[in-house]
């Protein structure tokens, strides 16, 4: 399985570092072609302003909104969260996203810097253990749609997210050296979800 | 389930987030709009640009509160805002706006010539500028969750910038080169804590982010200062001191981004018109060098 990493903006190292230590040898991805080499895409914690906008100049939003409607595995961290959202509150006027994930997400929903902050949340992997998660400037989701299964939150709030073969957290696992997210998705959504389509 | 703001992850982390993108440097609502429409992942909220504080004199502050919050509301991306180096009254009055990050600078006038801010006491993240390894080290020990190369801000001239980067990252080469019992002398010489200056002969790169700033005008400069390992940019005066910013924002966030492909920076330089006229820093007396302040 070859796992890209949308390179155009944001902490993409993080999550390369994240994914090698998973096992996987991921590749950067700015380009339409070498958004065709992989099978599975993780969108990095940036500006999702930025980074939606140099995809559509460099010519990947298309096709990358085309692979995920085709069922693309892909993982997104904050930002990544809101590219993958069908609905976006509190956005930049015309601000647009990938899609494909039917919630609706509030960006900056848990306040501005001053206010973003690291806690011990409970991730519904199987596992009792609980996940160090780290919010900055950070997302919430505040509808999902009904095939959306929710992972974790913080109080009411849905803070990581599932449907198929997408998911979404509004934290950052990728600033942490607990690998349980990236080895989730790798596992349990991208593994299966290629599968299906061979 | 506690939840624990200010920490070192969450502030060193927001500069992460802000990688391979440009922050550009706005002095009203308007400007600010220009840049987020531009791609800007983030902007500097000031009252007057480098090149103007450059050209009028006189001393430089914060800016006016009313001005940072119109710009808050105007943008959806992260706010900075400067305040005076040594000044943290100025500081404890940013972070009560709510800025997202706030930018201890030379740019503005000292408020103290011997000591930096306190930046451990903050919730509010702080950049800080820095010439060479022990310059940042020093901040970082401050509490600096992120350093931008200094240049001489408000000339349009990179030379600086160039220096500075190349000074910075030839230390830290010569550090990872050094046996382990060489690294006490190394600590004594770039007057800088011991345990910051093993840590980065280990890891052969700063413990925080590194972005580059001043003198940065163009899309070709943006990209010359991601190749010599920045990991974004700063830019002041050069976009709204030129003939066509919106523009020219928008090239300067292209060639960040594909820094390491010459046509799409030859793309994004096309039909940009003027550039800032700039001043050549070699003119400049030493008494108005920016770049020199701090300790």
């Amino acid at each position: 399985m070859k796992v890209g990493v949308l390179a155009l903006q944001g902490d993409v190292r993080e999550h390369i570092s994240a994914l090698i230590a998973c096992g996987v040898t991921p590749t950067t991805v700015r380009r339409a072609s070498e958004l065709a080499a992989v099978d599975a895409l993780v969108l990095p914690g940036g500006e999702s302003t930025t980074i939606a906008q140099l995809a559509e100049i460099f010519g990947l939003f298309e096709p990358l909104k085309s692979r995920i409607a085709h069922g693309m595995p892909v993982y997104g961290s904050c930002a990544g969260m809101i590219l993958l959202a069908d609905e976006i509150l509190d956005a930049k006027e015309d601000q647009k996203t990938f899609g494909g994930l039917d919630i609706t997400v509030r960006r900056n929903a848990f306040g501005r810097q001053v206010d973003s902050f690291e806690s011990d949340i409970e991730f519904d992997d199987g596992s009792k253990e609980l996940i160090r998660a780290v919010f900055i400037r950070a997302p919430w989701v505040e509808r999902v749609g009904k095939d959306v299964e929710v992972l974790s939150r913080v109080d009411t709030h849905p803070v990581a997210v599932r449907s198929g073969h997408l998911l979404a957290t509004s934290f950052h696992p990728e600033l942490t050296a607990d690998h349980r997210i990236h080895r989730y998705f790798i596992d349990e959504v991208a593994k299966p979800a290629l599968q299906k389509v061979q | 389930m506690a939840e624990v703001t200010g920490t070192g992850r969450v502030k060193r982390g927001m500069a992460e987030m802000l990688k391979g993108g440009v922050i550009m440097d706005v002095v009203n609502a308007e400007q600010a709009k220009i840049a987020e429409d531009a791609g800007a992942v983030a902007v500097m909220a000031l009252e007057r640009v480098p090149a103007d504080i450059r050209a009028q004199g006189g001393v430089a502050r914060m800016s006016d509160p009313d001005m940072i919050e119109k710009i808050q509301a105007a943008v959806s991306i992260p706010v900075m805002a400067k305040a005076r180096i040594g000044h943290f009254v100025e500081a404890q009055v940013l972070q009560s706006l709510g800025v997202d990050y706030i930018d201890e600078s030379e740019v503005l006038t000292p408020a103290d010539y011997k000591n930096h801010i306190d930046k451990w006491n903050f919730t509010v993240p702080f950049v800080c500028g820095a010439t060479n390894l022990g310059e940042a080290l020093r901040r970082i020990n401050e509490g600096a969750a992120m350093i931008r190369s200094k240049g001489e801000a408000g000339t349009g001239d990179v030379s600086n910038a160039m220096q500075h980067m190349r000074e910075i990252n030839g230390e830290i080469r010569r550090l990872s080169s050094l046996r382990e019992d060489e690294l006490y002398v190394a600590a004594k010489e770039l007057q800088a804590p011991y345990e910051l200056v093993k840590e980065v002969a280990e890891k052969g790169k700063l413990p925080v982010v590194l972005f580059t700033a001043g003198g940065i005008a163009t899309p070709a400069d943006a990209a010359l200062m991601m190749s010599m390992g920045a990991d974004g940019v700063f830019i002041g005066s050069g976009i709204f001191k030129s003939g066509n910013p919106a523009q020219r924002a928008a090239a300067c966030v292209r060639a960040t981004t594909f820094w390491d492909d010459p046509k799409v920076i030859a793309d994004a330089s096309r039909g940009l018109g003027e550039a800032m006229v700039g001043i050549n820093v070699a003119d400049l007396p030493a008494p108005h060098r920016l770049a020199e302040r701090g300790w």
